[in-house]
């Protein structure tokens, strides 16, 4: 049962979403079984985990006699699909699995009042399936397809509140993106496609050379996936997708976000590696897109009314803080003494902060969204004095505004910090920005906290009371991680960020299966 | 709307196409086609029919059909294949092939004039899929036919 | 000259679809039109990868009544399962793009892409 963890992983949410339909009117028995089927994947991403940091890289070949038969006898090419995971992988895959179920639990009574609730479930398991497709697997061709997937299910919650123009106007924005993004990916596939004759990502990892075609291909490759995962030339439609999507999906569509960061990451890391090696550029190039990314993001975040818009515009901005850190790893990558010394540490405070950014980000996301539930309306100007009707949304909304902004001792210090010491040791201009950032990201964050939830309360929100259950357990849960990650950042960087870090700086091992060829 | 010409000729042509399509599905391990093309060309079928008939005779016709559960049906019953090949071997494993039940006979190699009971689990999957295909893209054209087909002044 | 013009003849006509593709989503102002404009796009990377697996001379890689000759020189099978795998894709997202479409009429009353901004800042 151990051997068949990676296929369970996609069957599982899959036979849930094709369930989800059959509940038609019963909508809290389809939000149950949400509920249930997420945490079932929860649980199999943990094992999972454990599996591959005690044990190494996890191979399972679909369609194959034994789940590790990569070359069968009298072949000498890989010919099938399938999943390679690292600990890389693993730590992506604990970090969607466990934001789908937060996202499950806290639509129990967010969209109650809505119609269509089994489509809503259906299209969430979908996202997690696309999601754990796009970093389990180790096939170039399966990766675009789970990347369509998860691109056309969120792209269909964008747009859920249909009684809203602007959310079918979100939607058709954000999935015309997604469908040029991935239509460039298929492109530059074809391209190594036809060059290698193979589409195994560690077949063609060994074979690469450097000629004009592989560079195009790469080119390519790169700024797609960059444009998926909203770094700056091409970050407008961040706003209004984070802003028309209902508060449950936050999210996974975050993490979805993130997954495109990922697959970005092992196409510099693992399918170019012998090449980017001598390529010191590449690694500027994603510095300097960092730091544009994370300035842009907190100056237009400045001056905004719509509270849901203001913080999808912070999460622009700190996404180029995961691209400075894992861009000064790359620079120093050729230079085994630069690297010992900080390139591993910067590349562990870039992985880090995914996981930081994702839990303070969607609790952040999900008191805009309980604000909304109670009165109705996003716009900062027409509400006020809130803290004493709603005292645990106010608690965790300062909770994770002091996690956001990097004041001890909560998570975003931890990983802050290791981003500040080894961007400096490359040169100190880029820290200058990073702190300058960090600064005025407090400083928008005071702005909500006075808007909001100080003042003396409104006679129009008379009546409003604290959010039903489940929203708050959803919101304490993840109040509760910013904290322990804070105060005990070693427990997850020796036990799950170290090793995702090696995984991606030695990429031998991944090349050869994990020793099977 | 429909005209007499439309009508005449889909009482001729609709049995035809929906015979393909399933002609189609079933011969997807011997010449091309298969699930998706088959299903496709039974949609096509009823769309015509849809096209040819007015708003209430549409309705009543397809009440009767569940077109969301056998969509559900399609696509469980590929899970369900897939998961036969768990217990020893891999998961979507051609566990059917050269044993001795329906669509499992021994395959020959080299060019051949086509026997239909060989394919393994390749025959079941391509009918599964037809189904889900044909079941959703009905589903697609029936609901825009239903938007759209409102009076001038109900925007 | 003549020979080289007859083989690249299929990776010319991907290039000239995706200049077209790219101008139709860029310069169109009807929101159907830019709908189109990526079909366009689509077709030609589904092209692209057809034309990849030629074989000169080959002949249909079915096996069921094949002439006698076409045992050893087929065409590869592959590039044609990647293709239909993408022509699936692209059946999906059209058919959601239009839905957006046809909601966008009826709550704006235009389709004028210079004209459904809203949501702006």
């Amino acid at each position: 049962m151990m051997e068949h963890l990676p296929a369970l992983m996609i069957a599982i949410p899959l036979f849930g979403a094709f369930t989800a339909p059959l509940f038609k009117k019963h909508y809290k028995e389809v939000s149950i079984w949400a509920i249930i089927i997420t945490g079932i994947t929860v649980v199999l991403s943990l094992l999972l985990a454990k599996e591959v940091v005690t044990g190494g890289i996890m191979v399972y070949v679909f369609g194959a006699d034994k789940p590790t038969l990569v070359l069968p006898s009298g072949y000498s090419v890989p010919i099938r699909i399938m999943f390679e995971v690292d600990a890389m992988s693993a730590f992506m895959a604990i970090s969607a699995t466990l934001m789908s179920f937060i996202g499950a639990i806290y639509s129990y009574s967010h969209v109650e009042r809505e119609t269509g609730l089994e489509k809503y479930y259906a299209l969430l398991m979908l996202l997690e399936v696309g999601i754990l497709g796009m970093v389990l697997t180790g096939d170039l061709f399966n990766l675009f397809v789970f990347l369509e997937i998860a691109g056309i299910a969120g792209s269909a919650l964008v747009g859920f509140r249909n009684y809203r123009g602007e959310a079918s106007e979100a939607g058709i924005k954000y999935l015309i993106v997604s469908a040029v993004a991935s239509l460039m990916v298929l492109f530059a596939v074809g391209i190594l496609y036809g060059q290698y004759g193979n589409l195994n990502l560690a077949y063609i990892a060994k074979n690469v050379s450097f000629n004009m075609v592989d560079m195009v291909a790469f080119g390519l490759l790169f700024t797609s996936f960059a444009m998926k995962c909203g770094a700056v030339p091409m970050h407008y439609w961040v706003p209004d997708a984070y802003t028309e999507v209902p508060a449950g999906i936050n999210p996974p569509l975050l993490v979805a976000t993130y997954a495109s960061l990922y697959a970005l990451f092992r196409v510099s890391f693992t399918l170019f590696a012998n090449v980017v090696i001598d390529l010191a550029r590449v690694g500027w190039i994603m510095s300097i897109l960092g730091v544009l990314t994370m300035f842009i993001g907190v100056t237009m975040a400045l001056v905004q009314k719509d509270v849901k818009r203001l913080m999808s515009y912070h999460a622009i901005s700190q996404t180029g803080y995961m691209l400075l850190g894992v861009g000064v790893g790359l620079t120093v990558l050729h230079d085994p003494s630069k690297l010992a010394e900080f390139g591993r540490d910067a590349m562990a405070g870039g992985v880090f902060h995914i996981i930081n950014h994702i839990i303070y980000k969607s609790l952040l996301l999900m008191t805009a969204g309980a604000l909304f539930y109670a009165t109705g309306t996003r716009n900062l100007n027409e509400m006020g004095g809130l803290a004493r009707k709603m005292p645990i949304t106010t608690i965790s909304f300062m909770i994770g505004a002091a996690a956001i902004s990097g004041l001890p001792p909560f998570n975003g210090f931890a990983s802050k910090l290791l981003i500040y010491e080894t961007s400096y040791r490359l040169n100190p201009l880029l820290t200058v920005f990073a702190m300058v950032t960090s600064v005025l990201t407090l400083a928008s964050f005071v702005k909500v906290f006075a808007s909001a939830f100080l003042g003396p309360p409104l006679e129009k929100f008379e009546n409003t009371r604290e959010v039903p259950k489940p929203m708050i357990i959803a919101m304490v849960i993840l109040a509760a991680l910013c904290i322990l990650f804070g105060l005990f950042p070693n427990l997850v960087l020796d036990k799950l960020v170290y090793p995702a870090v090696d995984a991606l700086i030695n990429s031998a091992q991944y090349h050869s299966w994990g020793g099977l060829a | 709307m429909t005209t007499t010409i439309i009508r005449t000729t889909t009482k001729i042509l609709a049995p035809l196409i929906l015979v393909f399509g399933s002609y189609i599905i079933l011969h997807g391990h011997l010449t091309p086609g298969g699930g998706f093309q088959g299903g496709a060309v039974f949609a096509s079928g009823l769309a015509l029919l849809i096209v040819a008939n007015n708003k209430e005779k549409v309705k009543e016709l397809f009440d009767k059909v569940p077109l969301t559960q056998l969509e559900s049906l399609g696509a469980l019953g590929f899970l369900g294949i897939g998961a036969l090949g768990l217990m020893g071997y891999t998961f979507l494993k051609n566990v059917i092939a050269n044993s001795g039940l329906l669509f499992g006979a021994p395959t020959p190699k080299g060019i051949n004039p086509g026997y239909l009971n060989t394919g393994g689990t390749l025959s079941y999957l391509n009918i599964f899929v037809g189904t889900k295909v044909l079941a959703g893209l009905t589903s697609i054209v029936l609901i825009f036919f239903l938007i759209l087909r409102r009076e001038k002044d109900e925007w | 000259m003549n020979g080289s013009i007859f083989v690249n003849l299929p990776f010319i006509v991907v290039a000239v679809l995706l200049a077209l593709g790219f101008y139709t989503i860029g310069f169109k102002r009807n929101l159907i039109k830019v709908v189109i404009g990526i079909e366009i796009l689509e077709g030609a990377v589904n092209m692209f990868i057809v034309a990849l697996g030629y074989v000169k001379g080959g002949y249909a890689p079915i096996y069921t009544q094949a002439p006698p000759e076409a045992a050893g020189k087929m065409v590869l099978p592959t590039p044609q399962a990647l293709t239909l795998t993408s022509i699936v894709i692209g059946v999906a997202v059209t058919a959601l793009m239009l839905a957006f479409a046809v909601n966008i009429y009826k709550h704006y009353g235009t389709l004028d892409v210079t004209k459904i901004r809203r949501l702006r800042g």
